[in-house]
């Protein structure tokens, strides 16, 4: 038995998000935020009490936001627009592709209430195909930490290491909170978080818990499954990627996420060129979501241990 | 050098006359791009760069010039031709327009490294937006530089305008000033017809604006619209020029057949013929 990844207690990614907003805006004067009303709901409240003089609200108007927010680069700020997933990166995905991507500036959007674990707001407000749309843009890149210690880094990332255009991703629901503080979160690089061969989850966001949760019962049945937890969607760490096929023969990808242009493509793209293996893909196959606690969403829709460690067990007689 | 160059109604003609003749050349050099739209900006652009603007063309990146954010990203030969005119770079580049390699794009990209060019854009209703943010910034920081942007009347049936327009009053940002570029025609046709802009200026008036018009040919009207928006200390002010798609050669004069063409090689000697 190796050891486990403790669950702290459980904590929303968007309070991380916020928190992190909060520390880096602090910490350098250049950062600004941008609010479309749901200011509270998706923890930028803190950031906009602290520093008012840099907090711009905006209103119900997303396509403007982002405009604004590329302005306010040109002009040598450090914009942070934040906002439901649907609303920051679905709505406006052309002002993302042009003002943003096309004119490379370093903006961060923040997609909030992301997965079906938004739960009884229902399909319009649960995001499914942010990543797909995001990671697809020249110059973006994609960020879906696994929980709200590490949504707090990877926006503190996003603010001072990043040059470009950021999509950070984060849900809404408390859930586990298992990655340590000092735990130094490198821009780019995939997280071992369990050690194995025998076959790979490769998973994003909260779904990284239910990875290790999948993994710890694996091992009781002699399987010895190692998870990778990739909070930098795009660049994605394809050594980390093609070394997992190489190690381990077999991969099962776990998102909060259309399987379809999401996490799972991304990663058999890198596999079928380089290294073909038996893949596996948990995520949303082709359909909205729908009303109910998100722990019956999840489970509805397969979005948890008990079908990643099926989809483990598929993947293992494929590879036999 | 620091611009603006001069007031001379007589030089502001000269130069205009000489950067229509460029937007020909480089139009019929290129074999495509957008004609009309850049012979009715072509005497705003003009006052603009040489007697409104303060910036260096010798030094694009200077920190207190004045922005132009080109909203109608369509008319670039106008801005290429335009900034070289003012010496951010030699003419002879506007004949690269629209080839492979040029850093003339076919809508303007700041990946190729244009000197003088602010913002990649081509896809209409987001430049304001932009611009709006280019203001918010220069008053947080205490900038006395002003942002111009310049948009085509079409353009304004992007809903991502109005959204603009409300922020621009919110803030009272006085530092900004819209342009319209309204020649009353688009693609398809008259605005009016293919989609009912007026009555244009009360709408601006009540969205918060400052509400100025002008003969957009016409540089003394063009002139004193610039110094009144200047002046005004509250509000945001948009500047509604009258114009004619295909200003300065007669034969497309109000043709909206002629927003997105270029002039054949023999018809752009007859057309430059005509602008000397
Ligand atoms: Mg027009």
């Amino acid at each position: 038995m190796g050891t486990r990844v403790i669950n702290r207690g459980n904590k929303a990614a968007r309070a991380g998000f916020g928190e992190g907003l909060l520390e880096a805006g602090g910490a350098n004067s250049r950062v600004v935020a941008i609010g479309a009303d749901i200011t509270a709901s998706v923890c930028v409240d803190l950031f906009a009490s602290k520093f008012p003089q840099r907090f711009i609200s905006l209103g119900i108007a997303e396509q403007n936001c982002v405009g604004v927010a590329a302005g306010l680069a040109l002009s040598g700020k450090i914009p942070v627009f934040a906002t439901y997933s649907v609303f920051s990166a679905l709505r406006t995905t052309d002002q993302i592709r042009v003002s943003l991507c096309y004119n490379n500036l370093h903006v961060v959007i923040g997609g909030a209430h992301a997965g079906v674990s938004v739960g009884p707001d229902g399909a319009t407000h649960q995001a499914l195909e942010d990543i797909a749309i995001m990671r697809v843009l020249p110059n973006m890149c994609v960020l879906s930490p696994c929980d709200a210690t590490q949504a707090r880094l990877a926006v503190i990332a996003a603010i001072e290491l990043c040059k470009g255009p950021v999509y950070l991703r984060f849900g809404r629901e408390a859930m586990p909170d298992f990655t340590s503080h000092d735990q130094e979160f490198i821009f780019g690089k995939a997280q071992i978080m369990h050690a194995g061969n025998d076959l790979a989850i490769i998973a994003t966001g909260h779904l990284t818990w239910e990875a290790l949760q999948a993994a710890y019962q694996l091992e009781k049945e002699g399987i010895s499954a190692r998870v990778i937890n990739i909070h930098t969607i795009k660049p994605l760490d394809e050594a980390a990627v093609i070394l997992a096929a190489k190690e381990c023969g077999a991969i099962v990808t776990a998102e909060e996420h259309q399987v379809s242009g999401g996490l799972g493509s991304a990663v058999s793209e890198v596999i079928s060129k380089n290294y073909p293996v038996p893949m596996e893909f948990v995520g949303m196959n082709d359909r909205f979501g729908e009303s109910g606690t998100p722990l019956e969403l999840m489970q509805k829709f397969g979005l948890n241990a008990g079908n990643i460690h099926r989809k483990c067990r598929e993947v293992l007689i494929r590879n036999q | 050098m620091v611009f603006p160059l001069t007031n001379g109604i007589s030089s502001l003609c000269e130069l205009a006359r000489a950067i229509r003749q460029s937007v020909v050349r480089s139009l019929a050099e290129s074999g495509s791009g957008h004609l009309g739209g850049s012979m009715s900006s072509a005497d705003i652009l003009t006052t603009l760069y040489f007697s409104v603007m303060r910036h260096k063309p010798g030094e694009p990146s200077w920190s207190e010039r004045d922005r132009f954010i080109l909203s109608i990203g369509h008319i670039a030969p106008l801005l290429y031709a335009t900034l070289a005119e003012a010496g951010y770079f030699p003419k002879e580049e506007l004949l690269s327009l629209r080839k492979m390699g040029s850093r003339l794009q076919g809508h303007p990209g700041r990946d190729h490294h244009l000197p003088g060019l602010e913002l990649s854009a081509g896809s209409l209703g987001q430049g304001l937006s932009v611009a709006v943010g280019m203001a918010i910034a220069a008053k947080m920081d205490g900038h006395d530089n002003c942002i111009f942007c310049l948009n085509g009347d079409g353009e304004l049936q992007e809903g991502s305008i109005w959204e603009a327009a409300m922020s621009a009053a919110h803030y009272k940002l006085n530092n900004l000033v819209m342009i319209i570029d309204r020649n009353g025609l688009q693609i398809d046709g008259s605005t009016e017809k293919v989609m009912g802009l007026e009555p244009l200026k009360k709408k601006w008036e009540a969205f918060g604006w400052d509400t100025l018009e002008c003969d957009g040919h016409d540089f003394r009207s063009l002139l004193s619209a610039f110094q009144k928006a200047k002046i005004e200390q509250t509000r945001p002010s948009v500047i509604i020029a009258k114009t004619i798609m295909g200003k300065g050669i007669a034969s497309i004069e109000g043709d909206y057949r002629w927003h997105g063409k270029a002039p054949s090689r023999e018809q752009a000697t007859e057309f430059i013929n005509e602008l000397s």
